[in-house]
């Protein structure tokens, strides 16, 4: 690391490569203008809608309002014009947070093991482990969602594995239920969470977990006292790579939940299709962004107060 | 209790089950779905024999053409763009003097990772519609590929920029010092050192172009499915085993990219 600095900065004493230098800031244009007028203006442009009026068939109408904010938790009576408490959508928010952190928590018990697990194979077996979770990390989401509703459906593998052998006569349902969202979600993001933790936990220093045998401690209090506080900022990655996707998942309740239980993605998405409320989906979007901004926050704080603290 | 010794340091128990368990659960039900793309009666869940009929019917369906067709414009075109400027954008963040607004740059470049996919969506829907009615702007499928660029930008740009940073510098100093120009140097020396990270990132941008569904579905026009819009479109039908063969087509697909990638970085790591 130190070598590098070095080098780094002999490479810009001299005069050319210094030019070089500036002229190469150019090089990162092109990416950051496409990124800012179709990733950036657009976040900007729904700021701006979320305060205009819904035209009446999807589109807005370029009068300021702060109604879809209001509608988010109120609905307006239309024969005294007074507002009314209509929790609909923060109960959806709720679930949605609820579905979230369920499934960070699962994916947590399950990935931390299975990590750690990864990280102690010899290199060869480790590598292989690696791709092997790797594959479904990348895989259609859409796809491997299907796979879950197929097996999962009234007609589907278990319920056909369970009448065959004869312990059930009748199908249990659990395709559109809260059930057949956990398990979704659970089974889209669990590669999310070993990822990062077996990149953490691959740097361990083996010889501190040496020492704490040698200083007599126990299996159970070398992991939680040694293993667990080294791989922190792989915890605090991993809860987070899985936890903002499943709040504002959209692919999964939309297949599994069959429109009966919704999330905050089919929330938003719904305002922009048969909902024709843009504005509303638009402040309804920029809630949930809100809610993401906390939980990055919350991210760097930990990160950077875990510096400071050395 | 035995001998520190005689017991292997690193082991933790419990932990071998829970590690097979969760690849079981990974793989069980895409392996099945994989499975009964073979299945020749017409129930995606009933087995009755094997054939290879299904791959026939989908691979003849009109649909499909187009459908795959639409797919790989979109996914070619966005992968060519973003690899493209991510490298240079990689280039020009890493082989500079720290510069002001760097970590800011930084940011934009990985805010499509940041923002959760249905925000992207939303968001990029209405900025599409207000250029149509402010200015009667219509990309046509131009828009996907404009959309799809945005998110695959910053995963093509994170393996190439691994490389840039790994990369020895003393080569293009020694490059300078031997009278290269700066392009020449970039050219005959840190380009092919490069070139592993510019294939690792664009075949990673390539997959997500190629699996998007979300950002796709809202964005979309008449006309512009694309294989996951085309499996979306088959589910709402009464389901045959058709689906699960292109399904299947799309798994390997990605698991094509994913192991080329995953060969490319790990061929650079050892």
């Amino acid at each position: 690391m130190v070598a590098t600095t070095l080098s780094k900065a002999a490479l810009f004493e001299t005069g050319a490569a210094k030019a070089t230098a500036r002229r190469n800031r150019l090089l990162s244009v092109p990416a950051l203008v496409i990124i800012g007028i179709f990733g950036v203006l657009p976040l900007i442009i729904i700021c701006v809608y979320s305060f205009l009026v819904a035209a009446p068939y999807g589109g807005v109408q370029w009068q300021f309002s702060t109604d879809a904010y209001l509608n988010f938790l109120f609905q307006r009576d239309i024969f005294d014009d007074t507002l009314q408490f209509t929790p609909d959508f923060l109960i959806i928010y709720l679930r949605s947070f609820l579905f979230a952190v369920v499934t960070t928590v699962i994916c947590l018990l399950l990935g931390f093991p299975t990590a750690y697990f990864m990280a102690t194979r010899a290199p060869a077996q480790r590598n292989w482990w690696v791709l092997l979770i790797t594959i479904p990390f990348w895989s259609n989401l859409l796809v491997r969602t299907l796979a879950i509703m197929f097996i999962i459906r009234d007609e589907g593998l278990i319920n056909n594995a369970l009448m065959a052998l004869g312990v059930i006569d009748k199908p249990i349902t659990m395709l559109y239920t809260n059930f057949a969202i956990q398990l979704g979600l659970l089974y889209a993001f669990l590669p999310f969470m070993v990822l990062p933790l077996y990149s953490s936990l691959e740097k361990l220093d083996f010889r501190l977990i040496e020492a704490a045998y040698d200083l007599y401690a126990t299996r159970r209090q070398v992991l939680w006292r040694v293993i667990i506080p080294l791989s922190r900022p792989g915890i605090i990655a991993g809860c987070l790579l899985v936890f903002i996707p499943a709040l504002g998942a959209y692919v999964t309740p939309l297949i599994l939940g069959g429109g009966i239980h919704l999330m905050i993605g089919d929330l938003i998405a719904q305002q922009f299709g048969s909902g024709r409320n843009w504005p509303l989906g638009c402040a309804q979007a920029l809630i949930l962004m809100a809610a993401v901004l906390v939980a990055l926050f919350f991210y760097v704080r930990n990160t950077s107060g875990r510096i400071q603290h050395g | 209790m035995a001998d520190p010794r005689n017991i292997d340091i690193k082991d933790q128990p419990g932990f071998r089950s829970i590690a097979i368990i969760c690849l079981c659960v990974l793989y069980v039900p895409v392996l099945i779905l994989m499975i009964f793309s073979l299945n020749s009666g017409s129930l995606v869940t009933q087995w009755e024999g094997l054939t290879l009929g299904w791959y026939g019917s989908a691979l003849l369906n009109e649909e499909f053409h187009s459908a795959a067709k639409n797919t790989m414009i979109i996914s070619v075109t966005a992968t060519i763009i973003s690899t493209t400027t991510a490298t240079l954008a990689a280039i020009g963040m890493t082989r500079v003097k720290p510069w002001r607004g760097l970590s800011t740059a930084f940011m934009i470049i990985n805010l499509p990772l940041m923002v959760p996919e249905i925000i992207t969506a939303v968001a990029t829907l209405s900025f599409f519609a207000l250029i149509a009615g402010m200015f009667g702007l219509n990309f046509g499928i131009g828009n996907l590929i404009l959309a799809h660029t945005v998110f695959c930008i910053p995963f093509a740009y994170m393996p190439i920029r691994a490389r840039l940073e790994d990369m020895d510098l003393t080569l293009e100093y020694a490059a300078a010092d031997l009278y290269a120009t700066p392009w020449n140097a970039f050219k005959r020396v840190t380009l092919p050192l490069l070139v592993p990270g510019i294939m690792s990132g664009a075949a990673l941008a390539f997959i997500v172009s190629f699996d998007d569904f979300t950002i796709t579905q809202l964005v979309a026009g008449p006309g512009q499915t694309t294989l996951p819009l085309y499996i979306w479109n088959q589910i709402r039908r009464p389901m045959t085993p058709e689906i699960n063969a292109i399904s299947t087509i799309l798994l390997l697909v990605s698991i094509l990219f994913v192991s080329v990638s995953f060969l490319i970085a790990r061929r650079r790591a050892n």
